[in-house]
């Protein structure tokens, strides 16, 4: 196996996929406390890493777990979205205002295929892995939330 | 991004899972790249070498989380910019020695007690390392220095009077021994 490289490497290149997966999937105010758990976890787990095959789908596995936590503690209860954050980020991406914020309102499942699908550019297969379900399933719900979003937005 | 990122170094480095931390220093001589663990200041890279290819070996030899977190530098940042500047002579971080084993290990702690503006030949560096017949071995050890400047392997030189090798180019060699009044 080649071994692990510098764990920074992870950060320069896929931290910005990281964050545009949660905040779809968790929305702009909380993406950044899923960002430092979602990475602290990586960190913890990387020495013991087997493969370095795939490292921004590992990322993107761990985040969206996060999220899920993230939901879990929020208690599963439809979130306001697209929340201005409460402090000035040096971000200059501007919120995709509406889009994200529909998709927030989709059912967990759904929002997360799509966030992994267009924040992560996950292929099905990796969404499928993500969520662990069958590609399959993973590209119905991402089906059915892309048909939702087409409505809401219409 | 930039504060997100300024975060996370922070929350690892308080959770214990900054092993690495490194950080850049503009150098007279251009980019440096400097390396401490949790124990001291353990790389030193000079602007002839790849900087990408040091940090990859730090991950493979010391351990894969390697962060960018210049707090953790700040100590090392100054001392070197007061050397550079001519007003400071002895460094006072700590080391974390692990890069180095053996008789080349003997030879560079040694290098390391070598005081400023003096020089030893890789003779006597043989010698203060327990083993006089060792001159070419101790020629190599002053090579593979893993934290040059601190561990002033540049104070090393030929026993005829001739400046021997550097990695980091003669030319340095010589202008880190005009800095110290050597030359």
């Amino acid at each position: 196996m080649r071994s692990l490289p510098p764990f920074q490497t992870l950060l320069d290149e896929y931290a910005t996929d990281v964050m545009g997966v949660l905040r779809g999937a968790v929305g702009w105010a909380d993406a950044e406390d899923c960002f430092q758990e979602t990475f602290l976890a990586a960190l913890r787990a990387y020495p013991k890493l087997r493969s370095t095959e795939n490292l921004r789908g590992w990322l993107l596995t761990i985040a969206h777990r996060k999220a899920i936590d993230h939901h879990r503690a929020n208690g599963r209860r439809p979130l306001p979205m697209a929340d201005p954050p409460e402090t000035p980020v040096d971000d200059p991406e501007p919120p995709d205002n509406g889009l994200w914020e529909a998709v927030g309102t989709l059912p967990p499942k759904q929002r997360a295929a799509v966030a992994l699908r267009y924040g992560g550019d996950l292929p099905h297969a990796e969404i499928a892995a993500a969520l662990g379900c069958s590609p399959a399933a993973a590209r119905r719900s991402l089906h059915e939330g892309l048909k939702r979003l087409r409505k809401e937005l219409r | 991004m930039k504060n997100s990122l300024q975060r996370l170094a922070e929350r690892a480095d308080a959770e214990g899972l900054l092993d690495v931390a490194y950080a850049n220093l503009d150098s007279p001589f251009g980019p440096l790249l400097l390396a401490a663990t949790p124990r001291g200041l353990v790389r030193v890279n000079l602007p002839n070498y790849d900087p990408e290819e040091t940090l990859a070996e730090l991950a493979a030899k010391v351990s894969p989380r390697v962060l960018e977190a210049p707090a953790r530098l700040e100590e090392a940042r100054r001392e070197l910019d007061l050397y550079f500047a001519g007003k400071l002579t002895e460094f006072e971080l700590p080391i974390d020695w692990q890069l180095t084993h053996g008789f080349r290990g003997k030879v560079q702690r040694a290098i390391g007690r070598i005081p400023y503006g003096q020089t030893r030949t890789y003779a006597e560096m043989a010698r203060s390392a327990g083993n006089e017949r060792a001159v070419r071995a101790a020629g190599t050890a002053c090579g593979s220095n893993p934290i040059p400047i601190v561990v002033p392997c540049h104070r090393v030189l030929r026993s005829g009077g001739g400046l021997g090798g550097y990695g980091g180019g003669l030319p340095m060699k010589e202008a880190l021994l005009e800095l110290e009044g050597v030359l």
